[in-house]
């Protein structure tokens, strides 16, 4: 008795599957071009990346890495030594594939990102609409974004960067916020006194006050989105994910190792550059 | 006609403002609304007018309203109630785009804390102003410059704000606000971050320019020192009520209430007390009349041991001593300009106690008191004394 209320089940399941198909009939004419159109565009920007001679491409990272940390070694002699490594173990096509999906990802994330941040700076109504579905996009497993992800964009790199979008947004978005709304009253104040408009205040100084915030957050959806690779490659991205993946279905240990070692070098890198660019800017 | 008219400006903060305001017209107290309904009055119909060119203070302790009263006069902060009239014009009611030209143009604030923006340089900060008003580049960097090199810091444009102390930091405030050369300048406690010494710099400074400026300045603080320094009239805050506005030496020779005085108790009298207040009508003689004999005659009437010479138009030539003046009468001179003193200690109406304390103690006659030449008064050294004891001076009738 007191084990169940006497209910009908909830039909949650069945209506998120008729929203789900509702969503990809009713907007398939943004879907249907961005099926047939990006996958190539992607395929191209990895393969231009792959053309360059890798040993060229390290120099050049290597060097970029040298002056960004003001000609100090440390991150310089990291970047060599990583990507040989990766170079060394034949994975040098998979890392351009995975770097191009963090980039995109990542892109996208934070030109969505930004301005729902504002938003959700300028109006506590806002934020409040806004506050719980970020949480649920975050604690949402992830590969539960990858069953509508497959349905509106079948497989590849395109529903990969739609999940790591889905799950890497929310930090950008949260750290614009919290940037904008940390602003001095002082400074906001002065700001009006001297008759800015809301779009004056917001570009003269709201934004530059929060960008170290704001930067932060970027740091961290480029961390998260490259969390995604793996997942990615379960519904078909291309990339050092895959390399894990068959490795965990084959219970290769070493393989495994070896892609998952480039996968953290990689991290490390997009991270400490991410953050250089951050306090150069 | 004032450059800004206030007139029973109000501003409650809470949810139930209606029935404060209510409450408020009904002559309840603050802490009574505030039990009543949770709202905080933060000004109660406030009522002033500044006239052009004035610096007129608002001071009060922390919580009297005075820091939210300057932001309703900007509509930093809404008003509950009440008019402010800028110009004639009513800033209260106006519209947003209207109200944006207002600040843009007539109106600067400078605040505690500098609220600089850090990432600008000095003269990109000064800019501020100008750059909104969508000045071009180059004729906004001549004025901030103009206004940097006014307060002093015209080398330092290139720096940023946190490579500058304190006080260069609210000089660059200040030449942002003046950048805009705006009518009135609003000044939110803007020396009260300062230390001591550094902010009488900033105070003379302030007068100073002032003085070449002429503008009309509304300024803010808990400091009854800045307060009587600066201010050509002072308005006391307390409760978010207005208690009383005068002059610096009305509020002090004439508290409106306990509370007024109170306040003004703890005052070094030394600097706010002037000449004018202290001194006595003089005994004179006059050196185109007057010989020695009815000169001694005079200093023995009065028990002196010198008396002040004045031309036919009062004109003070100096004293003579009482030795000299019946050495003079033995020896039958009949003229004063043999035996005159001409070295006097001579102080105008508006020189403070603190200045004459100084010059008195080592002169061995009282001090002059001169209006252009012009003999007014004289002070004793008791005097001085007195009114540094009390406070009251000597309120010895002046002709």
């Amino acid at each position: 008795m007191l084990n169940s209320l006497d209910l009908p089940k909830v039909p949650m399941s069945e209506g998120v599957e008729k929203a789900v198909d509702w969503i990809k009939e009713t907007f398939a004419w943004i879907f249907e071009p961005i099926k047939e159109n990006v996958p190539d565009f992607l395929d191209w920007f990895a393969s231009l990346l792959t053309s360059v001679p890798p040993l060229i491409m390290i120099l050049v990272i290597a060097v970029l890495a040298f002056f960004l940390t003001g000609k100090k070694i440390g991150l310089t002699v990291f970047t060599v030594i990583g990507l040989l490594f990766i170079q060394n173990q034949g994975l040098w096509e998979p890392l351009c594939y995975t770097f191009t999906l963090v980039l995109f990802a990542s892109l996208i994330s934070v030109i969505v990102g930004v301005p729902v941040g504002i938003l959700m700076s300028k109006s506590n109504w806002a934020q409040n609409i806004i506050t719980p579905i970020l949480d649920f996009m975050q604690t949402m497993p992830a590969f539960v974004y990858l069953i509508p992800a497959v349905a509106f964009f079948s497989i590849g790199m395109v529903p990969g960067i739609f999940a790591s979008f889905i799950f890497a947004t929310p930090p950008v978005v949260r750290f614009t916020n919290l940037g904008i709304r940390q602003v001095s009253t002082e400074l906001v104040e002065a700001a009006d006194a001297f008759g800015t408009t809301g779009i004056q205040k917001l570009l003269k100084v709201e934004l530059p006050m929060a960008k170290a915030t704001i930067m932060a957050g970027i740091n961290q959806t480029v961390m998260l989105s490259l969390s995604m690779v793996v997942i990615a490659s379960m519904i078909g991205a291309k990339g050092l994910g895959r390399d894990v993946l068959s490795a965990l279905q084959n219970a290769d240990v070493g393989p495994g190792f070896v892609a998952g070692t480039a996968i953290v070098v990689l991290a490390i890198l997009i991270d400490r550059f991410t953050q250089l660019v951050n306090k150069n800017a | 006609m004032p450059v800004i008219k206030v007139e029973n400006l109000s501003k409650i903060f809470g949810k139930k403002v209606k029935e404060a305001q209510s409450l408020l017209d009904q002559g309840y107290l603050k802490e009574d609304i505030l039990e009543k309904t949770g709202c905080t009055v933060g000004v109660n119909r406030a009522s002033f007018e500044v006239e052009e060119g004035e610096v007129f203070v608002i001071m009060g302790l922390s919580g009297s309203g005075k820091s939210t009263l300057v932001r309703l006069l900007n509509r930093l902060i809404e008003p509950t109630e009440g008019n402010v009239e800028i110009d004639g014009e009513n800033l209260a009611t106006m519209d947003k785009n209207s109200l944006r030209s207002v600040r843009r143009e007539k109106m600067s604030m400078v605040f505690q804390k500098f609220a600089l923006f850090p990432f600008r340089s000095v003269l990109e900060n000064a800019e501020f102003g100008l750059e909104i008003q969508g000045i071009n580049k180059e004729e906004r960097s001549e004025k901030a410059s103009e206004a940097l090199d006014l307060v002093g810091l015209g080398s330092f444009s290139e720096q940023l704000p946190s490579q500058l102390s304190g006080g260069m930091q609210q000089r660059v405030g200040l030449a942002r606000a003046l950048a805009n050369d705006p009518e009135v300048l609003l000044m939110d406690e803007a020396f009260s971050a300062l230390d001591p010494l550094i902010r009488k710099d900033m105070q003379d400074e302030l007068l100073d320019l002032q003085e070449k400026m002429q503008k009309t300045i509304i300024f803010i603080t808990h400091d009854l020192d800045e307060a009587l320094r600066i201010g050509d009239r002072i308005a006391l805050m307390k409760d978010g009520s207005i208690v009383q506005i005068g002059s610096p030496e009305e509020i002090l020779i004439n508290p409106a209430n306990d509370y007024v005085e109170k306040f003004v108790e703890d005052v070094d009298r030394s600097k706010v007390l002037t000449a004018e207040k202290i001194m006595k009508r003089p005994e004179t003689v006059d050196i185109d009349k007057h010989g020695p004999r009815v000169a001694l005659e005079r200093i023995r009437e009065q028990g002196l041991s010198s008396i002040f010479v004045t031309d036919r138009s009062r004109n003070l030539q100096g004293y003579v001593n009482a030795d000299d003046v019946s050495a003079a009468r033995k020896e039958g001179k009949s003229d004063l300009r043999d035996i005159l003193q001409t070295d006097v200690p001579k102080v105008e109406k508006d020189t403070s106690i603190q200045e004459i304390f100084d010059l008195i103690h080592d002169s061995p006659v009282p001090v002059a008191v001169v209006e252009e030449g012009k003999l007014r008064g004289i002070i004793v050294r008791g005097a001085v004394i007195a009114a540094l004891a009390n406070g009251n001076g000597v309120t010895e009738d002046v002709e």
